[in-house]
């Protein structure tokens, strides 16, 4: 196999994405240039501090936010923690009740873990076998010491799209707080914070064709939370840490790219998805669609195949230069297949043939044409193997 | 491209030697794990030469990750021209010796060869002393 003229597609834009060269040009003279510390007095800090609040209000007037309410951190994982943390900490007076789906991103799952060897209660609601949580469930399941309410807004395995607009609503008649991770969904559907019925917003710059380490958590004025980091006093108290301006420039653009061309890029990825999921589910036999064909995120397919097992279908695609995903235990250090795949009702043995196929502003149709080439090829071919 | 695995464990999954069913084999060993769901069938053939019981050949069927078919590949070449004693001692080492480096949670596919291999060789004594009890 010669690597120099191998193909190289990349179908994996649900785990990150390439960073739009557009943002890379903005991003550049933060590094060296304008370098400066937004907390110095002298012109390079007051240049950094004033291109940071430039960056908030973009992002703010995106999803109908105050500038205040938008607090910059280094990840949706970080921003994730502070919520449950944060809030869980801030609110012991109240209660120490936490309510969160069973198809959270492990980010949620293990910091609600932690935080039940810290006395707090986690109730996981079960979901449907498309993924959905039904809003009666959190009506029922809210008490009297509950907390918090953290409901992902789409799944980033299935692409499932929460009802979170019915969900906040029930959240702010019962006095709660209501937490959504936007990360798969934010650029990709639009999101307004006030239709939506959350205080809490979760959203990433990486999943967004911005640079890692750059994330952002929108907090409601009022709401009652306190900080994981302690220091100088950045964002409003709630994050200390010398801002990472060249990241932040670099986010606040892809938000703006985002605003123009969410529309058309859902548009074409809509097509291809569609084409995607049509065509495997004919010509390879013994395949499986998992997760809803409405409500959900356009560019994540997530299917199952009989008689193989996911990881050795990645390494196959990935030898023909195509880069993809699994939910099979295989691929996890931890030797559990995805806990979302089994939560929708997937057997172990199914989740184990699982593949995520998912794709982004810069998927071509000739991509998935030769996808749609070698996959029923590797599939016959493991079968063989397997004696299935 | 830089790749997760050896090239030997790429090579032995691409093209593994020893892939398929013996018909009528004298020893079949049906193992799986349990914790990530991988399922190795091993087959033996076996002949006896100068009163020795030598494992003539051995192939697989393999339901895993590239890993798992990987090691069902080498454990049948190991084996093979091997007196069933001497088989018995082949470990899960001597898979892992010839795939460095493979990644650390992948060992447990060299115990499931291992596994495999033992099952198959139980089996195989387990049929002849019913022949011979039979007899």
């Amino acid at each position: 196999m010669c690597s120099i003229h191998m193909k190289r597609i990349y179908l994996d834009y649900a785990a990150t994405t390439p960073v739009d060269p557009r943002v890379v040009k903005t991003m550049l003279p933060y590094f060296s240039d304008k370098f400066g510390n937004t907390m110095s007095l002298h012109f390079l800090g007051q240049e950094a501090k004033e291109v940071l609040e430039k960056s908030r209000e973009i992002i703010a007037k995106f999803i109908k936010a105050e500038p205040q309410e938008i607090i910059f951190t280094s990840s949706a994982t970080e921003s994730n923690n502070l919520v449950l943390k944060g809030i869980g900490f801030a609110n012991k007076a109240k209660g120490n009740h936490i309510i969160i789906s069973s198809i959270e991103h492990p980010c949620i799952m293990e910091s609600t873990k932690w935080l039940e060897t810290q006395g707090f209660k986690i109730t996981r609601i079960k979901i449907d076998k498309y993924g959905l949580v039904n809003p009666d469930d959190i009506k029922k399941a809210i008490r009297k010491d509950t907390i918090l309410v953290s409901i992902i807004h789409a799944n980033n395995e299935i692409g499932t799209i929460e009802p979170i607009s019915e969900i906040g609503k029930i959240c702010r008649e019962k006095g709660v707080y209501f937490h959504t991770d936007a990360s798969q969904s934010f650029g990709k559907i639009p999101i307004d914070v006030n239709k939506l019925n959350v205080d809490l917003l979760t959203v990433s710059s990486h999943k967004i064709y911005g640079p890692k380490g750059a994330g952002m958590l929108f907090v409601r004025q009022g709401t009652k939370i306190t900080p994981l980091l302690h220091g100088g006093g950045h964002e409003f108290g709630l994050r200390s840490s010398t801002i990472n301006i060249p990241v932040i420039v670099g986010f606040a653009k892809a938000i703006e790219i985002a605003k123009k061309e969410m529309t058309l890029d859902a548009k074409k990825i809509t097509r291809l998805s569609n084409k995607l999921i049509k065509r495997i589910l004919k010509i390879i036999p013994g395949s499986h669609f998992n997760g809803p064909l409405i409500k959900r995120l356009p560019n994540i397919c997530n299917f199952w195949f009989e008689g193989v097992e996911g990881e050795s279908i990645v390494i196959q695609l990935d030898l023909l230069g195509i880069a993809a995903s699994t939910g099979s235990a295989c691929s996890s250090v931890v030797l559990e297949p995805s806990h979302v795949l089994l939560a929708i009702g997937l057997k172990p043995q199914e989740a184990h043939g699982s593949l995520r196929l998912s794709l982004g502003r810069w998927t071509k149709e000739k991509d998935i044409d030769y996808l749609l080439k070698v996959l029923p090829k590797i599939i016959q071919r493991l079968r063989e193997i397997s004696g299935a | 491209m830089k790749q997760y695995y050896s090239k030997e464990v790429i090579k032995r999954f691409l093209h593994p030697k020893n892939l398929g069913k013996i018909k009528n084999p004298d020893g079949v060993g049906d193992t799986e794990n349990l914790r990530c769901g991988d399922i190795m069938k091993i087959y033996i053939k076996i002949i006896r030469k100068k009163g020795k019981e030598y494992i003539k050949d051995a192939r697989f069927q393999t339901l895993g990750c590239s890993a798992a078919i990987a090691t069902s590949d080498i454990i049948c070449d190991l084996v093979k021209g091997k007196t069933i004693e001497k088989a018995k001692r082949i470990g899960f080492k001597d898979v892992r010796d010839r795939l460095q480096p493979l990644p650390p949670q992948k060992l447990h596919c060299c115990l499931l060869a291992e596994r495999g291999l033992k099952q198959a060789i139980a089996d195989y004594q387990r049929k002849k002393h019913k022949k011979c009890n039979d007899k």
